[in-house]
Parts: structure tokens; C-alpha cells; sequence
């Protein structure tokens, strides 16, 4: 069995009066992708939120590479190697594609190879290099943040629903470089609601409902048992296809 | 994937070509050249000023959502600092000697910011740290920050207005033809444009400068990039109040008095430059500034009885045009 680079027990998160995360058991095996699926309002976002420190957990244990992070500042948690790209994409959009991606570079001058390789799957962020953040469409914003976490080697990057509103060209994309970080070998949560897009890319799978985790498998096993997706997620993938 | 080329980005530089505009529409109603050249360069030299104390305000605005009422308080405190530095150099100051009194008035500058940072810090850490997020009690709380400040200053120099007189190479005009041009509204003009072109190479060429754009943006994901924005917050905060110090040691010279209540009663002014040139935009505000000193001279030699309300009647203006500012997306 694979060690897990990041583990959640019994996790709550309370938001104002709103009790979201409601004991949520998660493990993310090192060097998969791993997909969290659920309906709207599950708390996958929130999950996402709470593993970065954006919301503090109320109860419960983060551990990610052997270390207790729960409750640990976001810039702390983020320096400890974990990248995070919002479901809003949260581009800096005065900035160009450049100073968005320099500014990610915490560490010093941007690697010209990682930079080559992230063009490789992106092609626009090198052709509209110099322009604003802002002028770009959804698609190419989606790319700038996805490069901005990946700019320098992270062990773990957290997606929140990357494939929202975009055009299934941009969704190609996007899955070409998935694939490429899946060979890089950095490990992924990646909380979607596309199972199609999900479902040849992720290793493993969670499903969540009400605040906690009611599915926890591999992703192949979810993929052909039609039922199991029909009990989880309401949706048969043959309608999908 | 779209493989159009992005058409290129747009200058937008009608905001650029306000100030120009409007000395350039007044000229005819002024009728005299020199008449108009003065009321000009006072008023470019007035909005220099506004500009110098409003600028680390937009950027508390902008990048940390404080509505930080108190912030005249660093523009008393730094003119009275300076009096610290330019009473015991009054020799300097009364010499014929440029150098020598530029030598006084920048120490005197140089005091007046290292105070007003450090109050700045403490401020933010006492007084505006328990209130991130809400926005009244900023109001409340600032207000009477600079209240106990104001008070505090009557304690140390008394109820009595303080001299700060010019020093002796800076008195007087200088005469370009039929223009008479006062020799400290230059100096304004020109420690404007210094501290102006300053911000805007740090804003735009250096990563501190990004992140304070990016942290004005979304300070969130600042965060989640790995930056402490915490800190960054009290570093601009700090900055902030020194330039309102430097700002409050040239409106002290401009006005050659100070009272402790002088940062509170340019605070309409910071405000309403603030708002016009568009939260968290240096450049903006630097169009805002000059917009409104200029207005304000031209009002107060057209229709003197006007001059009063010609702020907001800018303002206004400006807001139905551009409903978030004059810069700002």
C-alpha cells in the first residue's frame, strides 16, 4: 500500500455558525492524483480551504509528510511544499503572466526548464507572456494558476474544480497536463465535479457528502461499477459519454 | 485552446489627460497668463502635498481594507517632529546658504519619518489590529487614536500654534518674465514628483512592489503563495505613515504654522483624493491630488464662494464617470 503524504481524521471546520467539515477521514496517497468528488455544498472546497489554512480546523488532525499542520499558518503551510490553485483561480490580473508566475517563484529566478516544460502543456502562457493576467479568457487564466502553483516543484498541489465553465478544447489541456504532473511524480487532490474528466486521471477517489467522506477507493473500481456511481454521485457515466 | 493573438492592452490614458485638460481649459476663463501660471504651480504644488500625505493611505486602503481614520495624526506628529530637528538647527535654517538649509530640512524629514514609521507600527499593531475586517469600529477606533494622539502633541508643545517658518533660500519668488513663481511651491513640485516616481518603481519593478499589487488584489492568495502578507501589512502601514509625516513637514512649511489638529483638518482632502484617484492606486491618486489643489485655486480666484465645494462637486464627477475611481478596474 502506498504511504500517504497527506492525512485528515476526523477534521470539522466551522465556518461562522455553519458546521461544514463534520469529521472528515482522508489519506492521499504520495505520487497519485487523487480526485474528490461530491455534489455542491458537500465540502470539498472547504476541505481544500482547511488542508491550506485558509479556514482553521476545529477539531480534528492535518498531517501532511509526518507533520502536524492543522491550525498552522497559510504562508507556513504553503513554504512546507504545498501549492493551491482556487476554484476562482484567483489570478492576479494587474499583474502580467510573467509577474504572476515570478512572484510564485519564492525561491529565486524562474528555472528556464520547468518553465519550457509548464510551456510544453500551456503554449498560450509563452505567447501571451507580457500581457495582464486580467485581459486573459477563463481557460488561460485556469493555466496561469495551475503554472503559478507548479512554477517551482511542490510535493502536493490542491485543484478545486479547474474544468469549471471552460471549453472541453481548454478541458484537453488541462488533462494533458495532469498527466504530466502525474509523471512528475507531485501528488494531486484535485476536487472536480466532471467525472468524465476525472476518471482516467485519478488513482484513487473520494467521495464526500454532507461534510464527510462516504467513499474512499480506487478510481477504477468507481469508474466500472455503475451502480456504486449512480448510489454516490447520481449519474450513470453512460449518459455522460 | 484560443490561438488568437490578444489584441493589445488598452493605455487608459484619459485619467492622464484630466490634469493637462483642465489647466488648459482654464486658461481662457483666468484671461492673464501670469494670473494662471501662478494659480498653476500653486496648485500643482498644493497637489503635490495632498498627493505626498494621501499616497500611503491608498495603499492601507487598497491592500489591507482599513478605513484608517486617523491617519492626519502621522501628518501632525511628523511636522511637529521636524520641529525637533529645525529649532536647534535654526542657524542652518536662517543662513543664506541652500545647501545648509536643505541640510536642516532634510534631517528635519528624516526625523519626522522615522517617527511617524514607528508610530505607524504601533498603531497598526494596537490600535488597528483588533478591528481587520470591521469597518466601523476601524472608524471609531481610529478617530479616537488620533484624537489621544492630537492631545498628546497639545501636551508635549501646548494649546499654542507652532512657528515653522521657511528657510531663508526658499522665502520669495522666483520671476520668470511676467511670472512670479515661489521658490517652496517648486520644491513641493519637485519632492512630489520624487516620491511619486519612487512609488512607481517600486510598485512596478521590484517583488516587494508585486506583492503589494498582488496583496491589494487578493491577499489570500498572497498567502497561499507562501508570503506572510501580515507583515507586509504593517511594512506598508509603517511606509504609510512616514510619507504622511514627510507630507505633514511640507504642508507645515507650506502653511509656516502647525496646530495638532492640522492632520485632521487636511483629512477631507486625503480622503476625498483617495476616493477620486481609486482605492489602492498610487497613480490615481496622484492624478486625484492634482485634480482637486487644482480645482480648489481655480474655484477660489474664478468663483471664491464656490471654492468650498468644489472637492465634492469633483468628486462627484469623477464617481459618475468612473464609479470605483479614477484608476481603479
Amino acid at each position: 500500500m502506498t504511504e500517504a503524504l497527506l492525512t485528515l481524521s476526523g477534521v470539522h471546520t466551522h465556518i461562522g455558525e455553519y458546521h461544514i467539515l463534520q469529521g472528515v477521514d482522508l489519506a492521499v496517497p504520495r505520487g497519485g492524483l487523487t480526485v474528490l468528488l461530491g455534489r455542491n455544498g458537500a465540502g470539498k472546497s472547504t476541505t481544500l480551504r482547511t488542508i491550506i489554512g485558509l479556514w482553521k480546523p476545529s477539531r480534528g488532525n492535518i498531517r501532511f509528510a509526518g507533520r502536524d499542520i492543522g491550525g498552522m499558518a497559510t504562508p507556513s503551510i504553503a513554504q512546507g511544499g504545498i501549492a493551491y490553485v482556487p476554484e476562482s483561480m484567483a489570478v492576479f490580473s494587474a499583474l502580467t503572466v510573467r509577474e504572476n508566475l515570478y512572484l510564485a517563484a519564492r525561491s529565486g529566478p524562474m528555472d528556464t526548464a520547468r518553465l519550457e516544460w509548464i510551456f510544453s502543456f500551456f503554449p498560450a502562457l509563452k505567447k501571451f507572456w507580457n500581457h495582464p493576467a486580467g485581459n486573459l479568457s477563463g481557460g488561460q487564466k485556469q493555466m496561469v494558476a495551475i503554472a503559478r502553483a507548479i512554477i517551482e516543484p511542490r510535493e502536493l498541489l490542491l485543484v478545486d474544480e479547474p474544468t469549471k465553465g471552460l471549453a472541453p478544447a481548454i478541458i484537453q489541456s488541462l488533462a494533458e497536463a495532469f498527466r504530466q504532473l502525474k509523471d512528475s511524480n507531485t501528488t494531486v487532490l484535485l476536487v472536480e465535479q466532471n467525472f468524465n474528466f476525472v476518471r482516467r486521471l485519478g488513482d484513487s477517489v473520494a467521495v464526500m457528502d454532507d461534510g464527510r467522506i462516504v467513499h474512499a477507493g480506487a478510481m477504477a473500481e468507481l469508474a466500472q461499477d455503475r451502480s456504486l456511481q449512480e448510489r454516490l454521485l447520481g449519474l450513470a457515466l453512460d449518459s455522460h459519454q | 485552446m484560443s490561438d488568437t493573438t490578444l489584441p493589445a492592452v488598452p493605455r487608459d490614458i484619459a485619467p492622464m489627460l484630466l490634469v493637462p485638460a483642465l489647466m488648459l481649459a482654464m486658461l481662457p476663463f483666468v484671461g492673464s497668463l501670469p494670473t494662471w501660471a501662478t494659480l498653476t504651480v500653486a496648485g500643482l504644488a498644493m497637489g503635490m502635498m495632498i498627493f505626498i500625505m494621501s499616497s500611503g493611505l491608498t495603499l492601507v486602503f487598497g491592500l489591507m481594507d482599513v478605513l484608517n481614520f486617523g491617519h492626519g495624526a502621522f501628518v501632525s506628529v511628523g511636522a511637529f517632529a521636524a520641529t525637533l530637528v529645525l529649532a536647534p538647527m535654526r542657524g542652518w535654517m536662517e543662513a543664506d546658504s541652500l545647501l545648509a538649509n536643505l541640510g536642516a530640512l532634510g534631517l528635519a524629514v528624516l526625523l519626522a519619518m522615522l517617527v511617524t514609521a514607528i508610530l505607524g507600527w504601533a498603531f497598526e499593531r494596537l490600535i488597528v489590529m483588533p478591528v481587520y475586517g470591521q469597518h466601523l469600529k476601524q472608524i471609531l477606533i481610529t478617530m479616537g487614536g488620533m484624537i489621544v494622539v492630537e492631545q498628546l502633541i497639545g501636551v508635549l508643545w501646548g494649546p499654542e500654534h507652532v512657528p515653522m517658518p521657511l528657510p531663508t533660500a526658499l522665502r520669495g519668488s522666483i520671476l520668470l518674465g511676467d511670472f512670479a513663481i515661489e521658490k517652496y511651491r517648486l520644491l513641493a513640485v519637485a519632492v512630489g514628483l520624487v516620491v511619486f516616481v519612487a512609488l512607481v518603481l517600486v510598485l512596478n519593478r521590484t517583488k516587494l512592489g508585486l506583492l503589494i499589487r498582488a496583496g491589494v488584489e487578493n491577499g489570500e492568495m498572497v498567502e497561499a503563495l507562501g508570503y506572510r502578507i501580515r507583515r507586509l501589512f504593517v511594512a506598508v502601514f509603517a511606509a504609510g505613515s512616514a510619507l504622511a509625516g514627510l507630507g505633514g513637514v511640507m504642508w507645515g512649511l507650506y502653511k509656516e504654522t502647525l496646530t495638532a489638529s492640522m492632520g485632521a483638518e487636511v483629512m477631507v482632502m486625503v480622503f476625498i483624493t483617495v476616493i477620486i484617484g481609486g482605492l489602492g492606486s498610487v497613480s490615481g491618486c496622484f492624478i486625484g491630488a492634482l485634480l482637486m489643489a487644482l480645482a480648489t485655486n481655480y474655484t477660489g480666484f474664478l468663483a471664491p464662494k464656490l471654492a468650498l465645494v468644489s472637492h465634492i462637486v469633483l468628486m462627484i464627477a469623477v464617481l459618475l464617470w468612473r464609479p470605483a475611481g479614477l484608476m481603479r478596474k
